[in-house]
């Protein structure tokens, strides 16, 4: 415990080091509080993190820890209790644009058509755009995850896969400066797994959007992570450790399983779960 | 003629070899599995049909029975003998006079209803020699200014229907016009729905009797001045307010009801009031709208006959009204006769409805 405690500080303090003009997302003594009727119930409490221009970070703990609370307070869903979160300096005033999601499912509205959803954003995004050129920036991204065939499909006719596929297209084609991902993997099968990693992870290296990434999965956090951030078990649930991936980019999952340094960082992050 | 057997059996086989090598070209479904789904789809409920039949059968014979044994024992003893089997013999004789009244067999609600599609082609074919007869004086009439002579005979069976059709129609779009966007309204707003609940509650298990009184009392002192058909009216704003309520709970409850997932995305996108409610709210609760629009037309059938007796609204239910005040001897059977055609035409409807559900909802799985 004392140890944890230990660590957290060092984590705290490396991200106040960071450069200021660095810094995408910076989340401040951030606070969650649940009132109930036996008393308050805190889920966060004095979290710090400082997420840096371009880079991907993946948050892993337990179940129930507070991370996806964590997540949806950065995007705006769920009202923040004590601290404050900015983007590139600016708190954030409930949800935007400028915070691209994709939730643990699709969350395609079914009556649309694939082409139909990703437009819906970006209707939105760029208004002063032709319609043409909407249209266009959509097909791209659809392009982009492999969904050529199915522009006008609607949402309930695809896989569970390839409806993920269209929520990637969706966040990615609003061009937001912070993506923030919610397990998007979590509830499919371990080979579209891999596939839906490939393809985010090459979008991502073209776009270079700041990520936030919750996952279960160790091997997902270090193949997609600049750094993977632990936290600890809730109740006030906060920053357990950060590990950096120092793996080059762009990566393929082969050199990545390859590395020597791969099982250093796996037992890292098993060690900490486990805990 | 051994051999000759064997001839034949080679031949027989050759025959079925043949046979086979057809069935497969052609690729016909084995027998087997023909036989099995013509009994379940057709049989079946063929036999039920039958079975409906019979039962109703005796049942209007027993009936029958008990009626004329009645009768035969009163004329005994108010009369004596004579007049005992005097009735007796002219119950037996079919005779028109004399036949106990009593739940028709089914064989007289097909001649029934024979005589009613006869009564309508007369009607009808009077009807177009009115018009015709009419025609040059009525386009003179209307020359002149004046109101065009219309046929005021007697309705047919198959009229009433249509005006009940066109009743219920009215009362239906008035429901869909009322219930949606106050539903839409109320379902957004958490407060509003509580605060308009009890209206809600209160006023859904009203009789359609009631709200026919209520309408009659605001309708005949709006149209007090005005010659309009006040019973048409009246008939299809009740029929319209009976059958609102299903629509109304079903559409606050679609809106309310939306998968958060959806809203988060629209929140994440920042869709405007507007398009939040029609790109997303609406179409995700277009199931349930749907749902509740088929029990309102349902619902609106239903009442449409008890409003329309009521009304002195011409249509199916005042039909049924005039058959039974008649009392004439086939009277029964031609309220029996509007029994089924009211019963087939909410199906029809229902059905209707449900094809038109199933292609507006996006999980399709709606069913019967």
């Amino acid at each position: 415990m004392v140890v944890e405690e230990i660590k957290a500080k060092e984590s705290h303090e490396n991200g106040i080091a960071f450069p200021s003009d660095k810094i995408m997302l910076d989340l401040k003594d951030l606070k969650k509080v649940y009132p109930t009727p036996k008393g308050d119930y805190v889920v966060l409490e004095h979290l710090n993190l400082q997420i840096l221009k371009e880079e991907f970070v993946t948050i892993i703990g337990h179940s129930g820890c507070g991370k996806t609370t964590m997540l949806s307070m950065i995007a705006g869903l769920n009202p923040i209790s004590g601290g404050n979160i900015a983007v590139l300096g600016n708190p954030i005033k409930g949800p935007g644009p400028d915070r691209g999601v994709i939730f643990q499912s699709p969350s395609l509205m079914p009556w649309m058509t694939a082409l139909q959803n990703v437009l819906l954003g970006v209707n939105r995004v760029f208004p002063h755009a032709t319609k043409a050129q909407r249209k266009e920036i959509a097909k791209y991204y659809l392009h982009k995850v492999g969904l050529d065939g199915a522009f006008y499909k609607k949402a309930n006719e695809l896989s569970q896969g390839m409806q993920q596929r269209v929520g990637i297209a969706r966040a990615f084609a609003i061009k937001p400066k912070v993506l923030l991902l919610d397990e998007p993997f979590g509830m499919l099968d371990s080979l579209t797994r891999g596939e839906l990693q490939d393809i985010l992870i090459e979008i991502w290296n073209k776009e270079k959007i700041t990520a936030v990434m919750i996952t279960h999965d160790v091997d997902e956090a270090i193949f997609l992570a600049d750094r993977v951030v632990m936290m600890t078990s809730g109740p006030r649930a906060k920053i357990g450790d950060i590990l950096n991936i120092d793996f080059e980019r762009p990566r393929t999952r082969k050199a990545v399983l390859e590395h020597d340094d791969y099982y250093k960082y796996r037992k890292h992050l098993i060690d900490f779960l486990e805990h | 003629m051994k051999q000759s057997v064997t001839v034949s059996k080679t031949q027989e086989m050759k025959l079925a070899n043949a046979a086979k090598v057809v069935l497969s070209k052609f690729k016909i479904k084995t027998p087997k599995f023909e036989v099995k789904t013509i009994l379940k789809k057709v049989i079946v409920p063929l036999a039920s049909i039958l079975l409906f039949i019979g039962l109703w059968h005796m049942g209007a014979k027993a009936l029958f029975n008990v009626e004329a044994d009645f009768k035969i024992q009163k004329a005994l003893t108010d009369q004596g003998q004579e007049a005992a089997d005097a009735m007796a013999a002219c119950i037996a004789s079919g005779d028109i006079s004399c036949q106990p009244n009593t739940l028709p067999s089914p064989a007289q609600v097909w001649e029934s209803f024979n005589t009613l599609i006869a009564d309508h082609k007369v009607i009808s074919a009077d009807k177009l020699a009115f018009k015709e007869k009419t025609a040059a004086l009525n386009a003179k009439r209307i020359a002149e200014g004046k109101e065009p002579i219309t046929y005021t005979g007697r309705p047919s069976f198959v009229d009433q229907i249509f005006t009940s059709l066109k009743t219920v129609f009215a009362g239906f779009v008035l429901a869909f016009l009322i219930a949606v966007p106050i539903g839409v309204v109320i379902g957004l707003s958490e407060t509003l729905r509580n605060s308009f609940n009890w209206l809600i509650q209160v006023f859904k298990p009203v009789s359609p009797v009631v709200w026919l009184l209520l309408v009659f009392m605001i309708v005949k002192t709006m149209t007090k001045d005005s010659n309009s058909d006040s019973a048409f009216i009246i008939s299809f704003i009740s029929v319209g307010l009976c059958a609102m309520w299903a629509t109304l709970v079903n559409t606050a409850l679609g809106v309310s009801s939306v998968d958060k997932d959806y809203i988060n995305v629209a929140k994440v996108l920042k869709l405007g009031p507007l398009q939040k409610v029609f790109k997303v709210i609406l179409p995700s609760s277009l199931p349930l709208i749907f749902t509740g629009l088929r029990i309102t037309l349902s619902v609106a059938w239903m009442v449409l006959i008890a409003i329309e007796l009521l009304a002195q609204s011409p249509g199916l239910g005042s039909f049924v009204w005039e058959e039974f005040q008649n009392g004439a001897n086939d009277s029964n059977s031609k309220i029996i006769v509007a029994m089924f055609i009211i019963g087939i035409i909410g199906f029809l409807l229902d059905r209707i409805m449900l094809t038109i559900q199933n292609m507006v909802s996006f999980n399709k799985n709606a069913t019967a």
